[in-house]
């Protein structure tokens, strides 16, 4: 019962920033305020009566599952989307954005998903870009980088110069930078769309400083995120939507993990991941390394049985994804051995892979996993079209069983011959993706952050679909930030760490030990 | 044994060429390769005539190149800079008729007509959303059609006073090339020092970026177009001053495509956000050692095409390596095991 709650309650608090509670106690005049908005799009409304209230010097999460509507309200308050019903109020005044910059101007910031930075120029051009001090009409270059030097010391950001090229930066750091430049036009009021969804945990903690040093100043805080955890460890309110409707404004204190979830998904959480099956005995060898090894990870030693689901934890960076790449031939290894059903292979290319029945779902779907302009099934079949073309048709007409097996609603099924994949939400995109796959009938699947940024019920389908592929005999190497989803769906856990196996540690191990292996304080 | 820790401040901490060094390499090792291969033949590549022609080949070519440096960092293009050229030239020496005291009239005329042109390709581009590729050809087109039925060859005539921009040397180093470096200089002091250089590049990087941050997209499309334009312009007036006399024909000189090569092989990305002048003036060098060197050994002309394209697609192959495999510039472990670091 109540898996997942009780793993919230037992990770301590990485990053405690909740110390001095009382000192932010709401102020009385809310600085941003929605009233009754609604918002429709050909037709249909996405957006009901929703009623928000920001305050300064507040966290306020907004939760949801993918299609709830949280992506939209942001775009309402950023200025993106324009209302058709109710009111948006600053300060008391009513106000309307026509466009993103002057909701910017107004002090209302939103951090995207995308980045929206320039990665071939330099950290202050960036954040000043569009704003360039100037000096009898030339731009003040010491000025520029004195001011993008007062700014990052404001916020306490060592680490991170002036004049560093942004796309020579980590992830964290570039979503830092994002949030500096919102920070430069005077943002009273920033929204965060999902920061942490690119992040490995030691990165959140580079975050969770800015955040609260920016509630600290008085920034009303919007936080849209999947991870509850985040919610629990920065928010002071919650909101939850459901299907474009309000559901539920209160204290983070005063509602339970349960509590929101039930309200999110609308359904009791126990049992959020599928139970282990009793006592299988994994069969055959299905993947081996022996010594494997290239240019960024070296000496990777592993097995995976068939029935067997092994985790390969460790934080952002750490080379995880990169033994994804060379048992797929994307980086191919170039030293060791690496067998598939005992028979040695060697992948240089993801078309041999493909031939050996290996199967990578990527952390990338929209870039790397899906032609986004085209349709499901053109989706779906790419691999066999490319690969086994002489096997294509008649392998593809298992699409919409498996589209539907995978809990993707029948309208879509249907429609899979012409329905663009880039009007589907996360969840039923990153199960087209799948599909592609499963019909290919994998010995061996790699899922690589398979349930980043896709709803409850999508991170449900995919939990399902692994204990089936498992059951069915094969074999599963699970990459995953999110410590939960490791401890409870592996077998085995094999933890990675600057481009080493640094342990192994059996399924249903703690987070803290998994921690401990991935960031070597052990 | 100590794991390679990898940090992103280190990842950029190893100094790696860039682009316009790369550039600037490749020119003295073609100086070089070329000049052994002359002296080889008995000849000598840095003679005093050689040398001047090479520089006299670098202002026509430059001029062009460096307004076709600026559109193309705003990810646009221009193919009609070499109808421009043409179409310029015989403005200004028709402008001009022989007359000295219209020299100035001729060069305001013609200058104003390539910045027209540039206006209405900006135009076109910025405020139609034509694809500029097309928008440039079809100006290009019109341009030609334009000439091909008002101009019979060459018209016009230059006063000797202005022939001088075309002739005048201070020793081996011609007046026209000294201009062409300023123009560069005045480009240099544009894209790194003033707002607009700054947004051609957030334009060229990132079009919904640069607007999101306040920009003015379509102002910096349609102002590099008309400084590319112009540029185009310059580089037909000095054709008037060559010939002493405008002519339709230029066009068929390939100064459009050239003047692309020339700032790809500079390190310019073509996809833009990326590039600068200085490594456009040195693309262009490359391209005009090359002329001379094919010239001076008397290489078989329909050959020296050849060669042309041979080196502009080795070199952008090049910078291709070096941007598609960020890869190999952070890695952990070399390939034959162990640390890399």
């Amino acid at each position: 019962m109540h898996l997942l709650l009780d793993i919230y309650q037992k990770i301590p608090r990485l990053v405690d920033m909740r110390a001095d509670d009382d000192a932010h106690a709401p102020s009385p005049d809310p600085v941003l305020r929605l009233r009754g908005v609604g918002k429709e799009f050909f037709g249909t409304s996405v957006l009901r009566e929703i009623d928000l209230t920001l305050y300064p010097g507040q966290v306020h999460a907004l939760v949801g599952e993918n299609g709830a509507g949280k992506s939209t309200l942001m775009k309402v308050i950023a200025g993106v989307h324009r209302p058709e019903t109710g009111t948006v109020e600053l300060d008391g005044a009513p106000v309307t954005f026509p466009t993103p910059l002057d909701a910017q101007r107004a002090g209302v910031a939103t951090v995207f998903q995308e980045f929206n930075l320039l990665p071939d120029r330099s950290v202050a051009e960036n954040v000043y870009l569009g704003r360039e001090p100037l000096r009898r009409g030339t731009v003040d270059r010491r000025r520029l980088h004195a001011d993008t030097t007062r700014l990052l010391d404001d916020l306490g950001l060592t680490g991170i110069t002036p004049w560093t090229r942004v796309g020579s930066l980590s992830v964290a750091q570039q979503q830092v930078v994002e949030i500096v430049k919102a920070v430069s036009y005077d943002a009273r009021i920033i929204s965060m769309d999902e920061p942490t969804a690119a992040l490995a945990d030691q990165e959140v903690a580079l975050l969770y400083e800015l955040v609260r040093r920016l509630r600290d100043r008085g920034v009303a805080i919007l936080y849209v995120s999947h991870r509850l955890q985040e919610i629990y460890d920065l928010a002071d309110t919650i909101t939850v939507l459901k299907d474009g409707n309000h559901m539920l404004t209160a204290p983070a204190a005063e509602v339970s993990p349960d509590r929101l979830v039930r309200t999110m998904v609308g359904r009791d959480f126990a049992g959020f991941f599928p139970d282990r099956p009793a006592d299988v005995v994994p069969g055959e060898v299905r993947l081996a390394l022996q010594g494997s090894g290239n240019t960024m990870v070296d000496g990777i030693d592993l097995e995976v049985r068939a029935g067997e689901i092994v985790a390969l934890a460790g934080l952002q960076g750490s080379g995880r994804t990169e033994i994804a790449h060379g048992v797929f031939g994307i980086a191919p290894f170039t030293r060791g051995r690496m067998t598939v059903d005992g028979q040695p292979v060697q992948v240089r290319t993801p078309r041999q892979g493909v031939r050996h029945r290996l199967a990578l779902v990527t952390e990338d779907r929209k870039s790397e996993g899906l032609a986004l302009g085209q349709s499901v099934l053109a989706n779906a079949r790419l691999v066999l079209d490319a690969v086994l073309p002489r096997a294509s048709d008649r392998r593809s007409r298992a699409v919409p069983g498996v589209l539907t097996s995978l809990d993707v609603a029948a309208s879509t099924v249907a429609t899979a011959r012409d329905a663009e994949v880039q009007y589907l939400s996360g969840g039923n995109q990153q199960k087209v993706v799948l599909a592609k796959w499963l019909v290919t009938e994998p010995r061996v699947i790699v899922l690589d952050e398979p349930t980043r940024g896709i709803d409850v019920g999508a991170k449900r389908a995919v939990y399902d679909l692994m204990r089936t592929l498992t059951a069915d005999g094969a074999a599963v190497l699970l990459i995953s930030s999110e410590l939960p989803e490791v401890v409870a769906m592996a077998d085995r856990i094999l933890v990675v760490r600057d481009g080493r196996i640094a342990g192994e540690l059996p399924g249903g191990s703690s987070d803290e030990a998994v921690m401990a292996l991935a960031t070597g304080v052990a | 044994m100590t794991t390679g820790k990898i940090s992103p401040a280190g990842a950029g901490r190893r100094h790696h060429l860039g682009s316009t060094e790369i550039v600037y390499l490749a020119l003295v090792g073609i100086l070089l390769v070329a000049g052994v291969l002359v002296a080889v033949r008995g000849g000598t590549l840095f003679a005093q005539q050689n040398v001047s022609y090479m520089l006299t080949q670098t202002s026509l070519l430059g001029f062009v190149a460096i307004g076709q440096t600026l559109v193309v960092l705003c990810r646009s293009l221009d193919l009609s800079v070499g109808y421009v050229v043409a179409l310029c030239s015989l403005i200004g020496a028709t402008t001009m008729a022989g007359d000295p005291s219209r020299v100035w009239l001729g060069v305001v005329a013609a200058l104003a007509v390539a910045a027209g042109v540039g206006l209405v390709n900006g135009l076109i581009i910025a405020a139609l959303r034509v694809n500029p590729f097309i928008a440039t050809l079809g100006m290009g087109l019109i341009v030609k059609g334009f000439l091909d039925t008002r101009f019979k060859g060459p018209e016009g005539e230059v006063p000797l006073a202005f022939q001088t921009f075309g002739y005048t040397r201070i020793g081996p180093v011609p007046v026209s090339t000294i201009v062409m470096l300023l123009v560069a200089a005045a480009v240099f002091v544009l894209l790194t020092r003033t707002r607009p250089g700054y947004h051609m590049f957030a334009v060229g990087g990132n079009l919904d970026v640069a607007r999101l941050s306040g920009v003015r997209t379509g102002r910096i499309i349609v102002l590099a177009h008309v400084l590319c334009s112009l540029c185009a312009g310059v580089a037909g007036l000095l054709i008037a001053a060559r010939f002493g006399t405008g002519n339709a024909l230029v066009y068929s000189y390939g100064l459009d495509l050239d003047s692309i090569a020339a700032v790809v092989l500079g390190g310019t990305l073509l996809f833009g956000g990326r590039g600068s002048v200085v490594g456009t003036v040195g693309g262009v060098a490359i391209l005009a050692v090359l002329d001379t060197a094919f010239n001076v050994l008397d290489v078989n002309p329909f050959f020296k095409d050849v060669l042309r394209g041979v080196i502009i697609i080795a070199a952008v192959a090049l910078y291709a390596r070096r941007q598609l495999d960020p890869a190999s510039r952070r890695a952990r472990f070399t390939t034959g095991g162990g640390d890399a670091a």
